[in-house]
């Protein structure tokens, strides 16, 4: 089938004597025009910044034939390929850092320590989808479980509890200073279980509340959970918990010890010095490991049997009671499932940063991971994957970058006469100050036009078009609202 | 619609709490009551000093928690942005009291007087079409989505509004001079062991007290409050007779806003400083106190707003065993957790919406 061409600027084409050629490519078929049309598109954008006096680096040649190879791949190859291809890209992300080009207006490739970071908040951010995807609960006070990750680090691989003395399988401790020293990959294991039973606790009593009022009782343990570290001394308490505002540190660092060390895996990450092999770059490796984890473990969830049934609570509350499903057990689960990640996550944080301050868990934190989620997609793990490395490059190096570009080119900008207090001063834009409104935005945006997020699941996709039955139960027992059933009807 | 069929899959949860609930509390509220009187007995002109400061805060809190209330009344939606709105109000009264008078330490009456209501007319018509514009871009499309659409919604146009007041003031805090007279109205007792209460007290009750009569009267006596009250029970029964429910939502974000501007406007000459985050904090105390007093339920608000303004000041003023200033947080949210899970429709019950 050709297609009917009209329109001025076909008729200007066809004066121009280039109908015949225009036809014959309208009469290939679909394949053939899909696989051209990018090859074209690319060759003269490049051959367009080559004139202009900027060569293409072979990286971006490289990510680009990486990008139509995937373009190409039938959709059940891509379905592994993909993640596959991403997967080895990040694990070598230290090796060809240094031979990217720079983007466009945001300047930079993120660093390692924006790497990490990154895949921390991944983590997290896959962590709180469980609660929030899955199971369909709001949860805001989700910094709450990565600040106890941290503190579990703090308290399980460090000199803070200097009454007592032990070790196991430790690396990097000060000789001859007491305290609890224990291997951070144990101390993964046992914060992340310490924070999956404080999300018990705190979800033993809440649960059972409607959506909104559960969302806030969650903020505010988020809020409570970081007083009670800033006050947790011993003026506050009474007894040195948390060692208060200024902190605990140094913490151990990881390593390998024992029969893992001698096989040569670096003994302890801080002392490695290497262009490659360093503090940062194991790090990131160790943080991407457990973002694996995470990954398999979350899909894997999902598909079992109480990922089904967080989904059918979502959807129907009422309906999913009647068919068996224990509501408080199950949403507990979610609840137990997030935090555990959240906490391991705390857990690998602290000891990238060596220490925990109670200044870095607070109330915004926990909208920045829900905003990854909402981002990528609730639900979709990809997606929120996506959204969470987005979102913190943003922070961490893409909001300034930006900022730094606009006041180059475009702005009157004085940066000796900038008021680093005021969003706009002498001509400058100051974007970090204004990084959460941007996440606001991004929030609100998503919410109005496309509430699936960039990345949609399938099945929230037809749940916001559809509209769901999501009246708690409690409400329907208590008898207070019983005809708020959302449906999709005639507008009022 | 849902009928007593599924009544035990909850049955022995309600049980429990039923029983836990009322003890727990009423234990609590001993403990809290003998804490008092122990105060009141050790130091009983401080303990009467800390109650007027209490009752003051309250009052500003009412102001700010009847938004909060007069809102999930009508769309059962948690305004997250409204604390925010209060901040834009604290800011339109700084711009008044720093750019429009310049006023100085100890202004004369006229000049004060001039500036409070001049401040007060601004902030809250603009607070109050900011609050109904919000609704009209970022609720309104959502009125029939997922339950917690909306509320992740507001979420994020509080970070908007925050950033709003950030880039019209600064990041750093906005200090005011002090423009209300702080000296005694009466005393009791002879200082410094005495009772003082403080001429600008008065003010902070003098504004709020009308104002809240005003939505009172506002909301049961005229034909506008009666189409809010019959919004709230029943949107599409209230459209059916002849109500524009639209109009009489964006009316009620309207109202809600002005009183979000008055008490920022309150709390701008009060406190005599503004900073772009106040209204996170101040909006979270407020929701409580909506909460406490029965989320909906007008007199609740009012009175929740009362009881977290005596908390909060004993918690920070008295001497023997009180937590202090650095665990205020911790407490209202502490109370806000406890009401939500044992008594979670508030103390005066969580009746039909807007108070009938």
């Amino acid at each position: 089938m050709t297609q009917q061409r009209h329109g001025r600027i076909w008729r200007a084409l066809e004066a121009a004597g280039l109908s015949g050629p225009l036809e014959r490519w309208d009469q290939q078929s679909f394949v053939v025009r899909r696989a051209v049309t990018p090859v074209v598109i690319a060759v003269l954008v490049i051959a367009i910044a080559w004139a202009a006096g900027t060569p293409p680096s072979p990286a971006l040649l490289v990510l680009l034939a990486l990008t139509y190879a995937l373009y190409m791949m039938p959709r059940t190859w891509r379905r592994i390929v993909l993640p596959v291809t991403a997967f080895v890209l990040a694990i070598t992300y230290p090796f060809y850092l240094d031979e990217l080009f720079a983007i466009p207006i945001f300047r930079t490739f993120p660093s390692m320590d924006t790497m990490v970071v990154m895949a921390i908040f991944t983590m997290m951010a896959i962590g709180l989808n469980i609660v929030v995807g899955y199971a369909g609960l709001l949860d805001l006070g989700y910094v709450a479980f990565y600040a106890l990750g941290a503190y579990g680090a703090a308290w399980f691989a460090s000199n803070h509890f200097s009454q007592v003395d032990i070790d196991i399988a430790s690396v990097g401790r000060i000789e001859g200073v007491a305290g609890i020293h224990i291997s951070i990959w144990l101390v993964l294991i046992i914060a992340a279980c310490m924070t999956a039973i404080a999300g018990v606790l705190i979800g033993l009593p809440t649960l059972r509340l409607r959506g909104d009022y559960l969302a806030i009782v969650t903020l505010g343990f988020g809020e409570i959970l970081p007083q009670i570290a800033r006050n947790g001394d011993e003026q506050g308490l009474g007894f040195n918990l948390t060692n208060g505002p200024p902190g605990i540190n140094p913490i151990d660092p990881p390593g390998f010890g024992g029969f893992l060390g001698d096989l040569g895996l670096p003994e302890n990450f801080l002392l490695e010095q290497d262009r490659y092999v360093n503090f940062p770059n194991l790090m990131y490796w160790g943080a991407i490991a457990l973002v694996l984890i995470t990954v398999f473990s979350s899909l894997r969830l999902r598909d079992s049997r109480l990922g089904r049934a967080w989904i059918a609570i979502r959807e129907d509350e009422t309906a999913a009671a009647a068919m068996g499903i224990p509501l408080m057990r199950t949403k507990t689960w979610a609840y137990a499932a997030g935090a555990f990640f959240g906490g391991a996550a705390g857990t690998w944080f602290a000891a990238f940063n060596q220490g925990v301050f109670p200044d870095n868990f607070f109330f915004n934190l926990s909208v920045f991971i829900l905003c990854m989620v909402i981002l990528g997609g609730m639900g979709n793990v990809w997606g929120v994957i996506a959204g969470a490395a987005f979102l913190v490059y943003l922070d961490k190096e893409g909001l300034s970058n930006f900022a730094g570009w606009i006041n180059d080119t475009v702005l009157p900008c004085d940066p000796v006469a900038q008021n680093p207090s005021n969003a706009f001063s002498a001509g400058c834009l100051n974007a970090p100050l204004l990084s959460f409104g941007i996440y606001g935005t991004i929030i609100v945006l998503v919410m109005l036009f496309r509430p699936q997020g960039l990345f949609p699941e399938e099945r929230r996709k037809l749940e916001f078009e559809h509209g769901v039955h999501d009246q708690p139960l409690w409400d329907a027992q208590s008898g207070a609202v019983s005809t708020d059933v959302v449906e999709k009807s005639e507008d009022l | 619609m849902v009928t007593e069929a599924y009544a035990h899959v909850l049955t022995a949860r309600r049980r429990f709490s039923d029983v836990v609930g009322p003890v727990l509390g009423l234990a609590l509220v001993v403990v809290v009551l003998l804490w008092l009187a122990v105060n009141l007995y050790k130091d009983p002109y401080s303990f009467f000093r800390v109650m007027s400061i209490g009752i003051t805060n309250g009052s500003l809190y009412a102001l700010v928690a009847l938004g909060y209330t007069l809102v999930y009344g009508i769309l059962e939606l948690i305004n997250f942005a409204h604390g925010d709105v209060f901040m834009l109000g604290g800011m339109f009264a700084a711009t008044v009291i720093l750019d429009m008078f310049a006023l100085g330490e100890d202004p004369s009456i006229g000049s004060l007087v001039a500036a409070i209501l001049i401040a007060l007319a601004v902030a809250m018509l603009a607070c109050g079409l900011i609050n109904a514009t919000v609704e009209a871009v970022a609720y309104r499309p959502l009125r029939r989505a997922p339950r917690l659409a909306p509320l992740i919604t507001a979420i994020g146009v509080s970070f908007i509004l925050q950033d709003v007041g950030l880039v019209w003031k600064g990041s750093e805090t906005v200090a005011m001079p002090r423009t209300l007279p702080d000296g005694a109205m009466f005393t009791i007792g002879t200082c410094p062991e005495c009772v003082r209460y403080t001429w600008d007290r008065l003010v902070v009750l003098v504004i709020t007290v009308p104002v809240l009569l005003l939505l009172i009267w506002l909301v049961q006596y005229t034909r506008q409050g009666k189409a809010m009250r019959a919004t709230a029970q029943d949107k599409e029964a209230a459209a059916m007779m002849g109500i524009n429910v639209n109009r009489t939502i964006s009316f009620t974000f309207l109202i809600a806003g002005g009183l979000a501007g008055a008490a920022g406007v309150i709390f701008a000459f009060y406190f005599t400083t503004v900073r772009f985050d106040t209204g996170f904090t101040l909006g979270l105390i407020a929701f409580t106190a909506a909460v406490l007093g029965g989320i909906g339920n007008l007199p609740g608000a009012v009175l929740g707003a009362l009881l977290i303004g005596l908390i909060q000041a004993f918690n920070e003023g008295l001497s023997w065993m009180a937590p202090g200033p650095n665990w205020t947080q911790s407490i209202v949210f502490g109370i806000l957790i406890l009401i939500l899970v044992f008594r979670p429709q508030g103390l005066l019950g969580e009746q039909t919406p807007e108070g009938s």
